[in-house]
C-alpha cells in the first residue's frame, strides 16, 4: 500500500541489518567477544572473516558486539536527549515568561562549554558505566534539541489555532502534545536521524580517548583505538569500524529523510 | 483576424487601429499532484482572447483560481511557479512576445510592459530607498538619464497624490504607509513610460478609506499618461470604476466580455448576474429585546509596555440572538476589543458583563462554562485550525472538552454539525489542507457551534473569501442565528457585510466608538465626518461612483 522510495528502502534495509546484528549478537557472532582465537592481526580468512585484532581476537565478533554497545548506547542517549530536549523546549515556548527565560539561559550556559570537554570532565569524575554514559551524552545533547524544539514551537504558538485552544480553556498538556508537537514533529524527526549519528560519533570519540566503553569490552570507537597502530603497517583493522559508522550514518539519514517527507505532508501522508 | 471564440465577441470590431495588446486563444497549463492520484496536467487558462487599445483599461475579474492573475502575467510572457504557457499568442505592439527569446523578453519587460503587484510591502526591497527602486527599470533600459527619470518619478508622485513629492523618494519602504507604498509601486510601473501596465489586485490589501484614494490616483495616472492597462481584481464594484472593458473569468474561461456599462447594467450571463447582485442579502433589523447578553462598560486597554491606549472608554451592548457589527479601518481597535472581551488582553479600566455578571478580566480566571458560552471565529481559517487534525477532531474536541461526549456519541454530533454547516459527512476524515477556503471557514463555524455558545465573536470572517463564497458564509451565519439563537459580535471593515447582517452597529475610529446604535440609526444621516467617510468609501456597483464620492465627501482619508 505504501510505496517506499528506493533510497529509503536501502536505508531501511541497512539500518535494520545493523540493529538486527546488535540485537542478535550472541547468536550470530562466530566467537566470544574477548576470547583470543588467533595470532595478532591475521589477515581475513575463512575462519576469521575480517581477520584478527591487535591481540588476536576475532575482529568480526568484536565488530558485532561493539556495534551492539554503540547502537544501544546511542539509541538510549538519543531518546533521552529528545525526550528532555523537546518536552522542555515546547514547554518553554508555550509557557513563555520567566520559565522560558530560566530554561533558555541555563541551556545557553551549558552550550557555552564545549561538549567534549564537559563530557571528559564529568566522565573522569564519575564511574564509567553505561548508565553514566547515556545520561551524560543524552543530557548534553538535549540542549541542542531544546533549542530546535523551542525555535520551532515559538513559531507555532502564535498561530490562531493555538489561541483557539487557549480560548477553549485547554491545559498546557493538550496544547503542547496535541496542538504543537504534531506540527513540530517533522523538523524534530529529521534532527533525530542526525543526532543519532552524532551520538555514535560522540561515543566513538569518548571511547577512542579512553573515557567511553572500557576494555575488555569495546564499541566501534574502542576498536579503532585498539587497532590504530596497525595502520602504520598497512593493516586495515582500524578502518573496519570507521566504515561501519559511515554506513550506519548514511542509512539512518536516508530513513530520516523519507520520514521527513512523509510527515511534512498535511494530508495525513495519503497520496504522493 | 477573426475571433477564435465566436460566442463571446470582443467588444471592438476587427479593422480598428492596431491594438496595443492582442491576446489570442491563450492556453496555460500546470502539473498538479492530486492526493492519491498520478500527477496530471491541468488547464488553468482555456483559450482566452482579449484586445486592448492604447490608453484603455481592461478589467479582469473572477474569484480566486479563475486564472485572472495568470492571464495578467502572461501579458508579460511570464508564467508563475510551474505554470506553462502552452498555446496561443500574446501580441504586444504587433509582435508575439511568447516567441521572444530570453534576451528579447528582458527588453520588453520593464520597458514596454510593467507590473504592479498586490502586496507592495512584499514587492519592494526593504534595504533600498524608494527612488532608486522606482527609477531602476528606466535606467536599466536606457529610457532616460537618472536626472530625467527622477524628475519623472517626482511628477508621478505628485499625480498620485503622495505627500512631499520632491523628497518622497528618499524614504525607505518601511517609512511609508501601505497605501502610499502601493502608489509608489504604481509610480515605479509608470516611470519607464511603458505602453502597458498590469495591475494585479493593487487595492485588495488596503482599507476601504485608503482604497478609494489609491483607486482615484491610479485612475488619474492612467488617464494622464495615456498608458494601456490590465486591472485585475475580484471586486466588480472596484473594477467598474476604472475599466473601459471588463472580462469576467471563471475556471480559466471567459464567461462574459464587454464594455463596463453593459457588464454592470445588463449582464448577459447567469454568473455575471450573481457577481453584480452579490451582497444583496436582505436582513430585517431585529430590535434589541430584554437585558443585554454582553455589556462592555467603559473599557480602556493598552498593550503591555505601550503607553498609548488602543481602546479608550469603549461601551457597547449586545442582546441575546442579535448581531452587533463593529466597523472601522485597520488600527481602529476593533480586533483589540475582541481580545479584551475574550480575556486575552485584560482591560486597564472598565469591565465586561456577560449575562449580567462581570467576567473575570483574565482568560485564566474564567470558568470553563464562561469560556464555552463565548466562542470565536477567526479571519484566516487556514491558521485557525491545526493542520494536523482531521475535521472530526477539530469539531469533536469542544464536544469532548465541554460536554464529555466520546466515541459514537461524539461522532454522531459531529455529523449533525457537518450537516448544519451544509457539508457532507464525508468531510469528517479530511485534513484542513484538503478543504477549500469557504469549507475551512464553515468548519471553524461548526467548531464554534459545537460548544453551544450564546455569543460568537466573528473577527473579519469573510474578508479572506471570494465574494460569492463570503455571501454563502453570511447566509449560513444568519440561518444558524435563527436556529441556535446565538448572538454575534461581528468585526469587519466591509460595510456591505454590515448592511447584510447587523442589528446594531458600532463605528470605531482610533480606539473610540464614534457612532453607536441600531442599524437604522447609524446608517441614517446626519453622519459624523468619519462615518460619512467610511460609508462613502465602500465601493458601489455603479458607474461613476468614484467621481461622485470624491466630489462630495467631507473628510479626507488619512492617506495611509
Amino acid at each position: 500500500m505504501i510505496r517506499i522510495p528506493l533510497s529509503a528502502l536501502l536505508g531501511l534495509t541497512v539500518t535494520a541489518l545493523f540493529f538486527a546484528g546488535a540485537a542478535l549478537a550472541p547468536w550470530i557472532a562466530p566467537y566470544p567477544m574477548t576470547q583470543i582465537v588467533g595470532d595478532v592481526w591475521e589477515p581475513a580468512s575463512a575462519e576469521h572473516l575480517l581477520g584478527t585484532d591487535s591481540i588476536g581476537r576475532d575482529l568480526l565478533s568484536r565488530m558485532i558486539y561493539g556495534g551492539r554497545t554503540t547502537i544501544w548506547i546511542a539509541t538510549l542517549a538519543t531518546m533521552l536527549s529528545f525526550l528532555t530536549g523537546s518536552v522542555l523546549g515546547l514547554t518553554a515556548a508555550v509557557a513563555g515568561g520567566w520559565v522560558d527565560q530560566a530554561l533558555s539561559r541555563l541551556v545557553d550556559l551549558v552550550m557555552s562549554i564545549p561538549t567534549l570537554i564537559f563530557a571528559l570532565v564529568v566522565l573522569s569524575v564519575l564511574p564509567t558505566t553505561m548508565t553514566t554514559l547515556v545520561l551524560v551524552m543524552g543530557l548534553l545533547d538535549s540542549t541542542r534539541v531544546y533549542r530546535l524544539a523551542r525555535a520551532v514551537a515559538v513559531d507555532i504558538t502564535v498561530m490562531d489555532f493555538v489561541e483557539a485552544a487557549r480560548l477553549r480553556g485547554e491545559g498546557r498538556g493538550w496544547i503542547v502534545f496535541r496542538e504543537i508537537l504534531p506540527n513540530a514533529l517533522s523538523p524534530l524527526v529529521a534532527e533525530m536521524g542526525l543526532r543519532f549519528i552524532f551520538m555514535v560519533l560522540f561515543l566513538s570519540t569518548l571511547s577512542f580517548l579512553g573515557l567511553g566503553v572500557q576494555p575488555p569490552n569495546a564499541d566501534w570507537g574502542g576498536i579503532v583505538k585498539e587497532n590504530k597502530e596497525g595502520i602504520v603497517y598497512g593493516i586495515s583493522a582500524a578502518l573496519t569500524p570507521a566504515i561501519a559508522i559511515a554506513a550506519l550514518a548514511i542509512s539512518v539519514n536516508l530513513v530520516a529523510d523519507w520520514i521527513l517527507t512523509r510527515t511534512t505532508s498535511l494530508k495525513g501522508g495519503r497520496g504522493e | 483576424m477573426s475571433d477564435p471564440n465566436p460566442a463571446i465577441p470582443a467588444p471592438e470590431a476587427p479593422g480598428d487601429e492596431a491594438p496595443l495588446l492582442d491576446i489570442r486563444d491563450l492556453r496555460i497549463e500546470a502539473t498538479v499532484h492530486p492526493p492519491g492520484e498520478r500527477p496530471r496536467t491541468q488547464q488553468i487558462v482555456k483559450g482566452v482572447s482579449a484586445r486592448l487599445r492604447k490608453g484603455r483599461v481592461l478589467g479582469l475579474i473572477g474569484e480566486s483560481g479563475a486564472g485572472k492573475s495568470t492571464i495578467g502575467l502572461a501579458a508579460l510572457a511570464y508564467g508563475r511557479g510551474g505554470v506553462r504557457i502552452s498555446g496561443g499568442q500574446v501580441l504586444l505592439n504587433g509582435r508575439d512576445i511568447l516567441r521572444l527569446p530570453a534576451r528579447g523578453l528582458r527588453r520588453v519587460r520593464g520597458k514596454e510592459v510593467t507590473y504592479v503587484a498586490q502586496s507592495a510591502a512584499a514587492a519592494f526591497n526593504p534595504a533600498i530607498r524608494l527612488m532608486d527602486q522606482i527609477v531602476e527599470s528606466a535606467l536599466e533600459h536606457g529610457v532616460a538619464s537618472r536626472a530625467e527619470a527622477e524628475a519623472r518619478a517626482v511628477s508621478l508622485f505628485e499625480q498620485l497624490g503622495l505627500p512631499d513629492p520632491a523628497n518622497f523618494g528618499r524614504r525607505y519602504p518601511h517609512q511609508v504607509s501601505g497605501g502610499q507604498l502601493q502608489r509608489a509601486m504604481t509610480a515605479m510601473a509608470l516611470c519607464p513610460e511603458p505602453d502597458l501596465v498590469v495591475f494585479d489586485e493593487p487595492t485588495t490589501a488596503l482599507d476601504v478609506t485608503t482604497q478609494i484614494d489609491v483607486l482615484a490616483a491610479i485612475k488619474r495616472a492612467i488617464r494622464a499618461t495615456g498608458v494601456g492597462a490590465i486591472y485585475i481584481t475580484h471586486d466588480l464594484a472596484v473594477v467598474a470604476q476604472v475599466a473601459d472593458d471588463i472580462m469576467v473569468l471563471r475556471h480559466g474561461e471567459t464567461v462574459e466580455y464587454g464594455p463596463t456599462a453593459q457588464i454592470i447594467e445588463r449582464p448577459r450571463q447567469e454568473y455575471t448576474r450573481a457577481l453584480v447582485s452579490v451582497r444583496a442579502i436582505e436582513h430585517p433589523e431585529n430590535p434589541p429585546e430584554g437585558a443585554p447578553l454582553l455589556s462592555v462598560r467603559g473599557v480602556s486597554a493598552a498593550y503591555p509596555g505601550v503607553p498609548v491606549d488602543v481602546l479608550s472608554d469603549v461601551s457597547v451592548d449586545l442582546h441575546p440572538g442579535r448581531t452587533l457589527a463593529v466597523v472601522g479601518e485597520s488600527g481602529s481597535g476593533k480586533s483589540t476589543l475582541a481580545r479584551a472581551i475574550v480575556g486575552l488582553l485584560p482591560p486597564r479600566e472598565g469591565e465586561v458583563l456577560f449575562d449580567g455578571r462581570p467576567l473575570p478580566p483574565r482568560l485564566k480566571q474564567r470558568s470553563r462554562e464562561d469560556l464555552r458560552q463565548l466562542q470565536m471565529i477567526y479571519q484566516m481559517a487556514d491558521t485557525a485550525m491545526n493542520p494536523r487534525q482531521t475535521v472530526r477532531t477539530i469539531i469533536g474536541r469542544p464536544l469532548e472538552f465541554y460536554f464529555g461526549l466520546r466515541g459514537a456519541e461524539r461522532d454522531k454530533r459531529v455529523n449533525e454539525l457537518l450537516d448544519e454547516i451544509e457539508m457532507g459527512r464525508g468531510f469528517a476524515d479530511r485534513y484542513p489542507a484538503e478543504l477549500s477556503g469557504g469549507q475551512k471557514q464553515r468548519v471553524c463555524i461548526a467548531r464554534a457551534l459545537a460548544a453551544k455558545p450564546r455569543l460568537i465573536i466573528c473577527d473579519e470572517v469573510t474578508s479572506a473569501l471570494d465574494p460569492l463564497v463570503a455571501d454563502g458564509i453570511l447566509k449560513l451565519l444568519l440561518d444558524l442565528q435563527r436556529i441556535e439563537d446565538v448572538a454575534y459580535l461581528f468585526i469587519t471593515h466591509d460595510l456591505a457585510t454590515v448592511r447584510a447582517i447587523a442589528d446594531s452597529i458600532a463605528v470605531m475610529h482610533r480606539g473610540k466608538v464614534v457612532r453607536y446604535g441600531t442599524k437604522t440609526q447609524v446608517l441614517t444621516p446626519p453622519f459624523d465626518d468619519y462615518t460619512d467617510l467610511l460609508l462613502s468609501s465602500a465601493p458601489e456597483m455603479k458607474l461613476g461612483w468614484l467621481e461622485e464620492v470624491l466630489a462630495h465627501r467631507r473628510m479626507e482619508s488619512a492617506g495611509h
